[in-house]
């Protein structure tokens, strides 16, 4: 049987997602097909969602790629890299490359994409102006950033933004500059977009609303860009990023119908037969689409209709953008506006949380919404906004994930029902992934299917549908994630391992359990969990530590470091001022700093200087450069304050003394205060202590940092013995069972504190154990800075110093040469 | 084209598994002692924001750059991942003393 001639027109997402459901169909039942593919740019298939990373460095090529060169290889694909098709001969039924590549074909797919929409702009072909769509693009714009100060994006759309973050990333000025007035109209609203618009500012990202841009600025180079309303901005690489347009030109020459994009039915076909068409090249029943998901819907019925199956038409998309602007989550759907009669909308806005959540309701049906800051309903409002159910009895926990809408079993929806939105990957696509492909991790489904391979905000979905179909063996494996590729063993076991086997070198528990390197980011874990588990009666080795745990200071931006002694409790003396003054001028710091801890910074000392200016302070390291015990601050207390019903100095210091030296898994930040007033802040810390009268409230898991989270009561207790053993017992907890960087925030949440109670207040063998092991870590614990008289290494401080210029040691120089090393 | 070796130290002065930076003129080399115990060399700064890349941790023949973790191969000098790519300088271990070639030095100036 002959077999059919399927050429595609266009290697990107929708092609090959189509491609690779014809395969998944094992072809048409009459034939086979031979395929040829033509590409207008050079790369393979890749994953164009996230380009952002790739521009700000965060991804490479290879990692994007979807479809390797092997792919089309293993399934004898023709493949023309940077071939675009240039002549469509419908009668006869060929297309031909620019590169004057023909092909014949019987059936015809067109997946050309779009291209950037550019506004009338004077000057927009100097060299400094790009558009962004492409990895080539992404090339020359990294290209030109490298050298580059100021960058000024056009457009605020959802593109734009994610250029704008890539941009500032790379450490450059970044002005967006946009029409409107209201970032991301299309997705968001006037509320929503105020929002997002703080928190791109805070990036340090500035926002021109209103600004329409008519002129490139510059001789020659771009030196800025001019907006209608007379003011300009100075700016030496401009990226446009305006809109998209569906790429038809190839389909109007072929003569087919055209109006906002290539016009196709419900199984994808355009209007001459044979020919089909689908991405964001097409327009379906008025609409066109730009985003991946509704395309991969596309891409399964065309593959259907081209394997000669019309049983599943396509009806359109109802679409739910999900994306990440400056870090922060933004899930847009369906009728956001709340446009049309008897809409109503509910709200949720805390715009200092940086959190706003609206739910558009008609007549009873969720018909659209919008999520910022917190996107964890959304997915369960996107599937009662497709299946259109009515959700009249449970408006009142729409909003509020309780009662309102069921947290339905996953297990309950049906095959359809689309998990990852990103990707528009359905449920049983992900059930096919674990029953038949053996897939039995978030990891494993991914390589499969896709989803979870973009915003990964459907990653609890994954993990749901795992556990409810593999069962306990998943439980298991999934609460304890791997400690790292490198040493596949999840922490309990690594543990268990290291003791077991009596590890006490890095190295020799990289050699025995993993795989003999290790990375940057399993080596430090590893050596905490080593000084952790020999109660630092381990062996040291520095080179598994990042740079500040080898100095003992912080790295800075220009390589200095910078210096900041331990205060204990927050409290120093003229004495040890005037010391701090005197070593301040004797090692150039360059700046003299209180620091949000309490305490001093000297900042900008060089890495020779080190072991010197700690000797002159004669103070012990602050260790504000560790994973380890911090500060601790305290308020004045009973000795000043007329408020004060216990003594925070003296308790804050002897907290400190008591705790200090000690390495965790992530920082613990301390504080003491003196009355329930906190004025030292005790209850965002990760363990705070508040007097009250007659006793201590013992607070944990507290922070103001990333994470904004009110620690939780501990105990109450009546002496400061009984709250410093509190504290104690729970810290040691913490150090044994928390995963590396981990913080007191996350592990409290994640192990739940009647847990921690349990061990800490409920069970005194338990307790007195915990104690004792602090205890031991405790007797070995020394000052870091102490190595400025023993170092580890005899040169831990020191750069190398080349011999004298010229006399380069003649003899050796020639002794080398005359042995024939070529350089 | 002539070659110019230059000593910048005793293999001692480097500890097993870390890197140091050395100034040649203009030229700033971060020099590796790695695990095996090779010794390359590569240009001191990141191409990224000129981060000490002499301080970075090492893994196998991979430093990671301490300020973003862009991760540099030593024997290539290719940045992971970017078309970024540093100049490696040949190093060489005589008699207990390490020696770079630095005939980059000669080429740039
Ligand atoms: C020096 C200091 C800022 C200042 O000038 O005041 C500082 C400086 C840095 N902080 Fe901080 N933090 C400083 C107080 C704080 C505080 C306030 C406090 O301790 O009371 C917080 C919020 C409290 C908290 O953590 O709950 C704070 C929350 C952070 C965070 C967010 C941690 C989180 O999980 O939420 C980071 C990032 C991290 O740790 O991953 C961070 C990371 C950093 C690093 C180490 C970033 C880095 O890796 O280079 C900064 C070093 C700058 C430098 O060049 O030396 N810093 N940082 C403060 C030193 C305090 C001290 O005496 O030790
Ligand atoms: C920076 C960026 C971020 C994005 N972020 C998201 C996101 O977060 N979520 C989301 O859902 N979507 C996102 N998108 C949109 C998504 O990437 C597109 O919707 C999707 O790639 C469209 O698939 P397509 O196959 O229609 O077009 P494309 O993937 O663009 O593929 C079309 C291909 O056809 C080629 N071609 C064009 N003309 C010819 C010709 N004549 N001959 C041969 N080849 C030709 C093009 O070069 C291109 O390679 C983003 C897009 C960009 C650019
Ligand atoms: S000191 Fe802290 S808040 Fe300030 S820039 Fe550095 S990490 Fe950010
Ligand atoms: S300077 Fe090296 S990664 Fe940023």
């Amino acid at each position: 049987m002959t077999k059919q001639r399927l050429v595609v027109v266009g290697n990107g997402m929708a092609a090959l997602a189509c491609l690779e459901e014809i395969y998944r169909r094992g072809g048409p039942p009459q034939a086979e097909f031979e395929v040829t593919v033509f590409g207008a740019e050079r790369e393979v298939n890749y994953n164009r969602i996230l380009l952002s990373d790739v521009l700000s460095g965060k991804k490479n090529t290879e990692e994007i790629v979807l479809n390797p060169l092997t792919w089309y290889a293993e399934r004898g694909i023709r493949l023309h890299l940077g071939e675009p098709v240039a002549h469509l001969d419908v009668q006869n039924r060929t297309v031909r490359s620019a590169g004057g590549i023909e092909a014949s074909y019987d059936l015809l797919l067109l997946a050309m994409g779009s291209v950037p929409f550019i506004p009338p702009i004077k000057g927009v072909e100097k060299p400094d102006v790009f558009t962004y769509r492409s990895l080539e693009d992404v090339r020359v714009i990294r290209d030109r950033a490298n050298r580059s100060q100021n960058a000024l994006v056009i457009g605020g759309g959802l593109r734009g933004l994610e250029a704008a973050r890539a941009l500032a990333e790379l450490g450059l000025e970044v002005t967006v500059a946009h029409l409107m007035d209201r970032l991301l109209e299309m997705q968001l609203d006037g509320q929503a977009a105020a929002i997002l618009r703080r928190q791109i500012e805070e990036l340090g990202i500035r926002v021109l609303l209103g600004h329409c841009a008519d002129e490139i600025l510059g001789n020659g180079a771009t030196e800025g860009v001019h907006f209608t309303n007379g003011t300009a901005r100075e700016a030496d690489l401009v990226l446009i990023s305006t809109g998209i347009r569906p790429n038809v030109a190839l389909a109007q020459e072929g003569g087919l119908e055209v109006r906002r994009g290539i016009v196709v039915n419900d199984f994808l076909e355009t209007s001459v037969p044979g020919i089909y068409a689908i991405g964001e090249c097409v327009e379906h029943r008025g609409k066109t689409y730009g985003l991946v998901a509704p395309i991969y819907e596309q891409a399964k019925t065309a593959a259907a209709a081209l394997c000669g199956d019309q049983s599943k038409p396509y009806t359109g998309s109802v679409t739910a953008a999900k994306l990440k602007v400056a870090g922060v989550d933004v899930v847009s759907m369906g009728n956001f506006l709340a446009d049309g009669a008897a809409c109503e909308e509910m709200v949720y806005s805390d715009p200092t949380a940086g959190i706003y959540q609206k739910v558009v309701l008609q007549g009873g049906r969720v018909v659209g919404g919008i999520f910022l800051g917190d996107t964890a309903l959304s997915g369960r409002i996107f599937q009662v906004l497709q299946s259109g159910e009515d959700v009249t009895l449970q408006r009142k926990g729409l909003l509020r994930g309780e009662g309102g809408v069921p947290p339905a079993s996953v297990m309950a929806l049906p095959d359809e029902a689309v998990i990852c939105g990103c990707m528009g990957v359905c449920k049983g696509t992900i059930m096919a992934a674990i029953q038949e492909h053996g897939c039995t991790s978030r990891e494993a489904i991914a390589e499969e299917t896709r989803a979870c391979t973009s915003c990964k905000s459907c990653g609890p979905l994954l993990d749901q549908i795992l556990q409810q179909v593999l069962g306990g063996e998943y439980v298991k494996t999934a609460q304890q994630p791997v400690f790292c590729g490198c040493l596949p063993l999840d922490q309990t076991a690594l543990r268990t391992e290291i003791k077991v086997r009596g590890l006490r070198s890095a190295t020799e528990a990289l050699r025995a359990l993993g795989n003999g390197v290790g990375c940057a980011v399993c080596k430090p874990g590893l050596s905490y969990l080593l000084s952790e588990v020999w109660a630092n009666d381990h062996l040291e080795e520095r080179q598994h530590r990042f740079i500040n745990d080898r100095v003992h200071a912080n790295i800075q931006k220009d390589s200095s470091f910078s210096v900041v002694p331990r205060m204990y409790g927050g409290v120093t003396s003229p004495e040890e001022l005037r010391r701090i003054a005197d070593a301040a001028e004797r090692y150039g710091v360059r700046m003299v700093k209180l620091t949000g801890g309490a305490r001093i910074d000297l900042l900008g000392v060089s890495k020779a200087d080190l072991p010197r200016i700690w000797a002159d302070l004669g103070m012990p390291s602050g260790h504000a450069y560790a994973k380890a015990i911090r500060t601790c601050k305290s308020c004045v207390g009973t000795d000043f304050c007329r408020f004060g019903v216990q003594d925070s100095i003296s308790m804050g210091i002897a907290v400190e003394k008591a705790f200090e030296g000690l390495y965790t898994p992530h920082k613990v930040k301390l504080s003491v205060s003196g009355c329930p007033r906190n004025c030292a802040e005790s209850t965002v810390k990760d363990i705070g202590l508040v007097g009250i009268q007659g006793g201590w409230e013992v607070y944990v898991g507290g922070a103001a940092g990333m994470k904004v989270r009110k620690g939780d009561l501990l105990c109450t207790v009546e002496t400061r013995e009984e709250a410093l053993a509190a504290s104690a017992k729970f810290l040691q907890l913490y150090r044994e069972e928390a995963r590396y960087m981990e913080r007191t925030y996350d592990y409290v949440e994640r192990v739940g504190m009647e847990t921690i109670q349990k061990v800490v207040l409920e069970n005194p063998d338990e307790g007195s154990a915990l104690l004792s092991r602090l205890n031991q870590s405790k007797a070995l614990a020394q000052d870091p800075w102490l190595e400025r008289e023993h170092p580890v290494h005899p040169r831990q401080f020191e750069d190398l110093i080349p011999a004298p210029a010229g006399a380069s040691d003649e003899s050796q120089e020639s002794e080398v040469r005359s042995q024939g090393l070529e350089g | 084209m002539m070659n110019t070796w230059v000593c910048v130290g005793s293999v001692d002065d480097i500890p097993r598994g870390e890197g140091r930076k050395v100034a040649l003129g203009d030229l700033v080399v971060a020099v590796f002692h790695l695990d095996d115990g090779r010794f390359l060399a590569v240009d001191h700064h990141c191409p990224h924001r000129r981060g000490p890349l002499a301080d970075g941790l090492l893994c196998g023949k991979t430093v990671v750059c301490p300020l973003h973790g862009w991760k540099v191969d030593l024997d290539s000098g290719n940045v992971h991942g970017e078309g970024a790519a540093l100049r490696t300088f040949p190093a060489e271990v005589r008699e207990g003393r390490i020696y770079l070639s630095t005939r980059e030095v000669l080429l740039t100036r």
